[in-house]
């Protein structure tokens, strides 16, 4: 498993546009990838739950990705995050 | 008299008849299936027509509304999300009910659940889910969606307007909006200050369906609903009806006129914009060029340098969008409070007065160079010209004309398509700039004002501060003598002035402006048309320079 920690910058946090668009992001890979934040963890694929977790500008999360493909997920999904939150 | 009092969430008053949004099957029946194998068959083949819809939709609306898109191309992922999904076929398999039924009771459960989170952005979204939901069902059914048919023009009423039904509304036929629901952030909020109508938000159960049809006045500033108005509101709601009919029929008639003074002085009346998005805006009220085009959200919306490419796609569209109309951008203006990280900037004591604008690029010859290409090989597909910002000395000028000459050159050599004849000009906003004003009109082909600089820097007040007040005085006298210091230049050598800053949109300095021989004023776009009528009733001849003395 590879995993990274992130604090959100983005003033409206994942909101609904990036989280939809993590969510097609995160479903371009076979590994599974998941979002943890305060011991809530949800797979970034599932859009809905991913909203509801209010995450928003200040907040640390950890993400993850295990599967054949996590090497090349986890680094997506870093640079996913260090470009749109 | 009826009043129901709501939340005015979009300026202005309306009149017209209430007319009641009416949805295709706003009850979904439950009933009881014996094969959900076939109900999830016909699940499966509403959620596909679901996102075949809103991805034609995100299409239809790419090119003018980017945000929405988005927002319905997030909707397509919402149809097809598996928790979503999984909670509908959980229904359909534990209820042995209809796949309407099972798509509405998701819908509410993840409605629920988000209109229960403590952040009002999240709770706005309960509308997203339950408009995805809706959309399914009608997929269901077969119904025909928006629910509004109607050949007059209405004040349209619903409990709360989903942003998939405003895009299919007919606006021509609507006065303005009321909804039970809602707040300054939702989406018929935004889509009435979009399109300029009033709106009331936040009615409550007041507003009845029984109202269909009654003749109502909105005024979307005290958010009131009025319906048989006693003699004194109707005469209050009246005149304000009048008054903003006679302003907006002026301005209207404002669109396709000439800028011109009685007695025939014309000015240029052009528009600032800081993205590509904002040339609609300059298009609908008319701006007859752009007086300032800021290139800096290419550079502070990126991680790192915007490419040569990036910059000539996004210098040519509008160039292009403005057909033939002059264009004016501005190269990079960041330093002072426009900071960028990736240009790793050494921190300053007095950032204001340090590494910015023309400062950087002429120390930093690669990022010039790049802006520059890019500028040039745009310059062949409409009028371009380019300004240099935060400009104090004459040798500045002529490095920068080195600069643009080289670029040039090498574009000539590679066979890279560019209008030789590119203005080049500079901004006027330092009084170093004001005082070897003779000196730098000989350089170039004109000056545009930045006045929000120019008085900063004239008049010792740092602008991003709030309690200079009084001290930053924007008319002072200063201020207006720099501006007909800077026109006098100008002009001996033959070359134009414009004024850029917010002061051009400042309708009670136009007599000044006139008075000092100001050539063009970029304005932002709502300011145009305004703008436009003061001008077609001033008189330049009697134009003084009274407020220049002290």
């Amino acid at each position: 498993m590879k995993q990274f920690t992130y604090t959100v910058s983005d003033p409206l946090g994942i909101h609904a546009r990036p989280a939809g668009l993590l969510a097609k992001e995160a479903k371009r890979f076979s590994s599974v990838c998941t979002i943890t934040k305060e011991g809530q963890t949800k797979k970034l694929t599932q859009l809905m739950m991913l909203m509801s977790m209010g995450v928003k500008q200040g907040d640390t999360v950890t993400v993850a990705a295990e599967g054949e493909d996590e090497e090349a997920a986890i680094a997506a999904l870093q640079s996913f995050f260090e470009n749109h939150l | 008299m009826i009043t129901i009092q709501g939340k005015g969430v979009s300026a202005g008053v309306a009149k017209g008849p209430l007319y009641f949004l009416r949805r295709p099957n706003t009850r979904i029946e439950k009933q009881t299936v014996e094969d959900t194998g076939a109900e999830k068959r016909r699940l499966a083949a509403a959620q596909t027509e679901s996102v075949r819809q809103l991805e034609e939709l995100a299409e239809k609306c790419r090119d003018e509304a980017e945000d929405a898109a988005v927002l319905f191309e997030t909707h397509a992922m919402f149809v097809e999300d598996e928790d979503f999904v999984a909670c509908i076929e959980e229904q359909l398999e534990e209820e042995a009910c209809n796949a309407e039924y099972a798509v509405e009771q998701a819908g509410e459960q993840f409605a629920v659940m988000l209109a229960a989170m403590d952040d009002p952005y999240m709770q706005a979204r309960a509308a997203d889910i339950k408009d995805v939901a809706r959309r399914i069902i009608n997929n269901l059914t077969g119904a025909v969606s928006g629910g509004f048919d109607t050949d007059e023009p209405v004040i349209l009423c619903a409990d709360d307007l989903a942003p998939s039904e405003t895009l299919q509304l007919d606006k021509s036929k609507i006065l303005g909006f009321v909804t039970k629901k809602g707040s300054n952030n939702s989406h018929t909020a935004i889509l009435a200050r979009t399109m300029g109508i009033p709106a009331v938000c936040a009615a409550g159960d007041a507003l009845q369906e029984g109202y269909t049809g009654r003749l109502c006045y909105i005024d979307g500033e005290t958010g009131e609903l009025i319906i048989d108005p006693d003699p004194i509101s109707l005469a209050a709601l009246t005149e304000k009806l009048g008054k903003q009919a006679e302003r907006k029929q002026l301005l209207e008639t404002m669109k396709g006129q000439k800028d011109i003074t009685l007695d025939g002085r014309e000015i240029m009346l052009y528009c600032n914009i800081g993205s590509l998005e904002d040339v609609s805006a300059v298009q609908e009220n008319d701006g007859q060029g752009i007086g300032l085009f800021r290139s800096e959200f290419l550079y502070l919306g990126a991680k790192t340098y915007p490419t040569e490419e990036e910059q000539f796609l996004a210098y040519r569209a509008v160039a292009a969008a403005m057909q033939g109309k002059r264009v004016i951008i501005r190269t990079l203006d960041i330093g002072a409070d426009k900071q960028v990280d990736y240009f790793r900037m050494e921190k300053e004591v007095n950032p204001a007065l340090g590494m910015r604008a023309i400062r950087i690029c002429l120390n930093r010859p690669e990022v010039f160079r790049t802006q520059l290409r890019a500028l040039y090989r745009a310059s062949a597909y409409g009028k371009v010209a380019i300004m240099f910002p935060m400009i104090t000395s004459v040798w500045e000028v002529r490095e920068c004309k080195r600069a643009c000459h080289r670029v040039m050159a090498e574009l000539e050599k590679e066979g890279v398509p560019f209008d030789r004849s590119t203005e080049l000009g500079i901004m006027i906003e330092t009084p170093a700039s004001v005082l070897v004003a003779d000196a730098l009109a000989e350089e170039v082909d004109f000056f545009s004002v930045g006045t929000n600089d120019l008085i900063q820097y004239t008049l010792a007040c740092d602008r991003q501060s709030n309690d200079l007040g009084k001290f930053y005085d924007p008319h002072h006298p200063a201020v207006l003598r720099a501006l007909k210091i800077a026109a006098d230049a100008a002009h001996r050598a033959g070359k134009w002035i414009g004024i850029c800053g917010e002061l051009a949109a400042d309708i009670g300095l136009l007599p000044t402006f006139l008075a000092i021989g100001i050539d063009e004023l970029s304005v932002t776009p709502s300011a145009v048309l305004p703008l436009r009528a003061e001008l077609r009733r001033s008189i330049a001849k009697t134009c003084t320079l009274d407020m220049l003395k002290c």
